[in-house]
């Protein structure tokens, strides 16, 4: 099924979760852009931060969880994508954004 | 009846599901004329085989719906006055359902769907009967509000081809399908609400609504049914995290 009610109902609490974290995130980014911080000095505040890697490592979660399913709905409206190439299409997107989120995660933090 | 001292070009996608062409006709323009009266005008007059569908002319059967201007509405209420664009009127059968010739479509996908929906009433069996009296409805619960404010639909399909999703996602049940659903779910006496709402959130179920609210925009009786929807949604969602439905008080 292309939306299962476990699909949309992990899509809306994944809403629900990013809501808040994309207006803190936006929030961080006013308060170091109007800081003055160079990238460097961002960085030095990133690394080793504990909380900041649990909060972005949630962030990237939902993100993947969230866009996959959306993505499934684009690929039965828009390319008329059925069974097992949508499957491969939420799995494979869902995949590369926890993969690539993950990465700059660990390199913002890790340290 | 003015006689007309003015013509309207009207433009017509004629012929069948897999081959079209577009018509075009000079009909007399009058003071105060519907598109349903220049179509019936052009059939008397001038296309005999035009086929198109109505009946009551007055707003309540929902039969002669169309696309006209490239926006679904119903004819017998649209006066021409308020859709001329340049002295000019096309007119179209309705988006997303099969064309069986002309003007006239194929209704039974959007029936069907309809019923799929579980949009037929089911009595209760403990309390239907000459034998038993018969049950209080308050007009003034909240549940049974929200059942009338969603069933005035004279199913004219309009929501159905005003509808995105529908035309992206055959499977969807679309917009009249849903409100009529959720009409029944807040319905008192129907006992079905556990099976309707499965079968709403099965393939093709309120889930799929994009909340554009075009069914909203377009449906000539002012109904919501995309807010219907969402009751449908609220309901599923609380259905996934097995939060016990709540059933509507009936007196």
């Amino acid at each position: 099924m292309m939306l299962s009610p476990k699909w949309f109902l992990a899509q809306r609490l994944s809403a629900l979760l990013l809501a808040p974290m994309v207006i803190a995130h936006l929030l961080g980014i006013i308060y170091a852009a109007q800081g003055g911080l160079d990238a460097a000095e961002i960085l030095a505040r990133t690394r080793g931060n504990f909380f900041l890697a649990v909060f972005y490592e949630c962030f990237v979660v939902a993100t993947a969880l969230h866009a996959s399913i959306g993505l499934r709905v684009v690929g039965v409206e828009w390319l008329r994508l059925r069974g097992r190439a949508l499957d491969w299409l939420g799995a494979l997107s869902a995949f590369a954004l926890f993969a690539l989120g993950s990465y700059a995660v660990f390199a913002v933090t890790a340290g | 009846m003015k006689p007309a001292t003015d013509t309207i070009r009207v433009l017509i996608r004629r012929g069948d599901a897999h081959s079209g062409r577009i018509c075009v006709y000079r009909a007399p323009r009058r003071e105060n004329q519907t598109v349903l009266d220049v179509v019936t005008w052009i059939q008397r007059e001038l296309a005999p085989d035009l086929a198109y569908r109505f009946s009551c002319r007055v707003g309540m059967c929902g039969t002669c719906a169309m696309m006209v201007g490239g926006a679904p509405r119903w004819t017998c209420r649209t006066h021409v006055k308020t859709v001329l664009r340049r002295g000019q009127l096309e007119l179209a059968p309705l988006r997303s359902l099969p064309i069986i010739k002309d003007l006239a479509c194929d209704m039974s996908e959007f029936f069907a769907k309809w019923r799929r929906a579980e949009g037929r009433f089911h009595s209760s069996p403990e309390r239907s009967g000459r034998a038993q009296p018969p049950v209080k409805i308050l007009p003034s619960t909240p549940a049974r509000r929200e059942a009338d404010a969603a069933i005035e639909c004279i199913n004219c399909a309009v929501c159905y081809s005003a509808c995105d999703v529908v035309a992206w996602n055959r499977d969807y049940l679309g917009p009249a399908a849903l409100n009529r659903a959720w009409s029944l779910q807040n319905d008192a006496r129907d006992s079905a609400h556990a099976r309707r709402l499965r079968a709403v959130s099965a393939g093709g179920g309120c889930q799929h609504c994009h909340s554009q609210h075009s069914c909203e925009s377009f449906c000539p009786v002012g109904l919501s049914p995309a807010r219907s929807i969402a009751g449908l949604k609220r309901a599923l969602a609380r259905g996934a995290l097995g939060i016990r439905p709540h059933s509507p008080p009936h007196a």
